[in-house]
């Protein structure tokens, strides 16, 4: 019985409503139960079916240490690898020749300090082109704010075919037409950014209250005046804050699209892999990471800066 | 004299509800008028239909014989500007400072690159001050429009409306959310503004004292149609009933509507 049922018997009798009550609250159970047991099931179907159709299981040949041939699962076969291909990557570092053995490590960064300089600026003329069209696009991409549907239509789904391909894909297309060079670069990330950025603008101006909009086209205002006064001043510290953040992830994006010419640090990896320089890769790997750590945490203070602003007024 | 605003025939629809149904008024200039009745009368809808923020379904609104329901683009930002609108809940840009909101009542004289950086000449700026001052608002001018009361703010919105220099003024709901003393303050603008600019106000009110203290005329609506148009004394507490009907009155809250009806009707 349950405890609803317990604390009904003190009194003489259950009232009906009660009753009544547990009736529902079991039925209740019961369904949620049957769902939980159907969803679960899908799930692990579907989990397996495509750990099989992406080789998880699959059975490879390995060479043992004295030369035989052997079958083996191919995770446990693999993992091993991924040790000796860091390994590769790890220079040597001896505490008495610390200095030269930097040196030798780092030995391009005459080179790596001029690609990075390249890479942080193709970052920021992209995110400024991410943004500009970003945020002129976003207020007829709103469905409060839009003049008309066709507009709202073709606006969002430029910003949607601006977005779903990918940087890399856009940066060999710009390459093609622009040759190799950082201009292909900020070509391919404006435009990916101007997707993403119009979307998530967009997204805050559905949210703005529309009464200022409609106080300014009351006293005369066009559209754009509706939207210069009414929408503007509402959104600005959201695309603020979206800016900082995309600016971010630009620079991730543009340590890695030299990899096709586009650019900035990107094609170091492809030079050090081609001519088997591992140890090349780990230099970069850590000057990519503190640059995006220093841009990160400069920006997370802007943010809280810009948002601190805002409470106090 | 003759009717300076005229509402001829003017419905407007919404889906079946018919919120604005077959209403003609004549409207002189300089009047102060009321419109009474319950929420969902059509008071709102009807001043909208004024301000061409919401299109009649059928009928024609004419002002000094112009048809203004047929205006479109620069013409019809020009009749807005002419009749000045303010809202129950101010529709201000609460971001904004006090004085860049009464400069939005300039933007219909403005071109696309002014407005959008922001500029607005000297004589703009003094007239917004002056319009401010009318309102005992310029200490205020620089501060954020939405750290002000919402009696300052409805204040605010006024003297917004007043440097459109409009002929008609149309208000909302203007006390609604207001308290008793912020309420006198806002009705006592309209009224100065009424008498001293000659400019005709048309205000939506909930409370009955309210429109018989301040209008010359009152107009009550009752499911989208006008049911009494006169003058506040020939507002009899018969009339007053069928308006708002007995489970109305009810409905009503005892600090909003007068406590003279209120005893009258249970009597």
């Amino acid at each position: 019985m349950t405890m609803t049922a317990e604390l009904a018997g003190a009194n003489a009798q259950p009232s009906e409503t009660i009753s009544e009550f547990e009736r529902d609250f079991a039925a209740q159970r019961r369904r949620s139960q049957r769902a939980w047991a159907i969803g679960t099931v899908l799930f692990l179907v579907i989990f397996a079916l495509t750990s099989w159709l992406g080789d998880f299981f699959k059975i490879t040949q390995v060479s043992m240490p004295d030369g035989s041939r052997e079958w083996r699962w191919i995770i446990p076969a693999g993992i091993p690898r991924l040790g000796e291909y860091i390994e590769q990557t790890i220079p040597v570092l001896r505490w008495d020749s610390l200095g030269a053995d930097l040196t030798n490590w780092f030995w391009r960064w005459k080179i790596w300090m001029n690609l990075l300089l390249e890479t942080v600026l193709i970052a920021f003329m992209a995110t400024v082109f991410g943004v500009v069209g970003g945020f002129l696009l976003s207020f007829p991409a709103s469905r409060n704010l839009a003049p008309n549907k066709w507009v709202l239509w073709v606006t969002r789904r430029y910003l949607e075919i601006a977005r779903t391909v990918p940087e890399l894909v856009w940066a060999l297309i710009f390459v093609f037409c622009f040759s190799v060079g950082p201009l292909a670069g900020v070509l391919a990330i404006g435009l990916h950014a101007t997707g993403a950025l119009g979307k998530l603008y967009s997204e805050v101006n559905e949210n703005i209250d529309m009464r200022p909009l409609e106080g300014v086209k009351a006293a005369g205002g066009s559209w754009f005046d509706q939207i210069r006064y009414g929408a503007v001043p509402q959104v600005l510290p959201n695309i603020l804050s979206y800016t900082l953040l995309r600016f971010e992830i630009n620079v991730r994006a543009s340590s890695i699209i030299g990899y096709v010419g586009a650019g900035g640090l990107g094609q170091e990896f492809r030079t050090a892999m081609s001519f088997q320089e591992y140890t090349d890769l780990s230099a970069l790997f850590v000057i990519i990471f503190i640059t995006v750590a220093i841009i990160d945490y400069g920006s997370e203070k802007l943010r809280h800066r810009v948002i601190g602003l805002e409470d106090r007024t | 004299m003759s009717s300076d605003l005229s509402l001829q025939k003017v419905s407007r629809h919404f889906g079946e509800t018919r919120a604005v149904d077959d209403v003609s008024l004549d409207i002189r200039s300089g009047q102060f008028v009321g419109v009474i009745g319950r929420s969902g009368a059509g008071k709102s809808t009807m001043l909208r239909l004024i301000n061409r923020l919401v299109d009649p379904t059928e009928g024609a609104i004419l002002y000094e014989g112009r048809d203004i329901t047929a205006l479109k683009g620069k013409a019809l930002r020009e009749w807005r500007r002419d009749c000045a609108m303010i809202f129950q809940q101010f529709n201000l840009v609460e971001r904004l400072d006090v004085l860049t909101n009464v400069l939005i009542g300039r933007l219909a004289e403005h071109g696309f690159v002014s407005s959008m950086a922001m500029r607005f000449s000297d004589e703009e700026r003094a007239m917004a001050i002056q319009a401010l001052d009318r309102l005992d608002l310029v200490p205020q001018a620089l501060q954020r429009a939405g750290t002000l009361s919402g009696g300052q703010q409805q204040r605010v919105a006024i003297a917004k409306a007043l440097v459109q220099q409009p002929k008609i003024m149309l208000a909302d709901e203007p006390i609604a959310s207001l308290d008793p003393a912020n309420a006198t303050l806002v009705m006592d603008g309209l009224k100065t503004i009424n008498r001293e600019d000659g400019i005709t106000v048309l205000v939506n009110l909930h409370t009955l004292d309210t429109a018989r203290a301040y209008c010359d005329r009152i107009i009550a609506m009752r499911q989208g149609r006008v049911f009494f148009d006169g003058t506040a004394a020939q507002l009899t507490d018969d009339v007053v009933r069928d308006i708002y009907g007995l489970e109305g009155l009810r409905e009503f809250n005892e600090a909003v509507t007068s406590t003279s009806v209120h005893s009258s009707v249970l009597a």
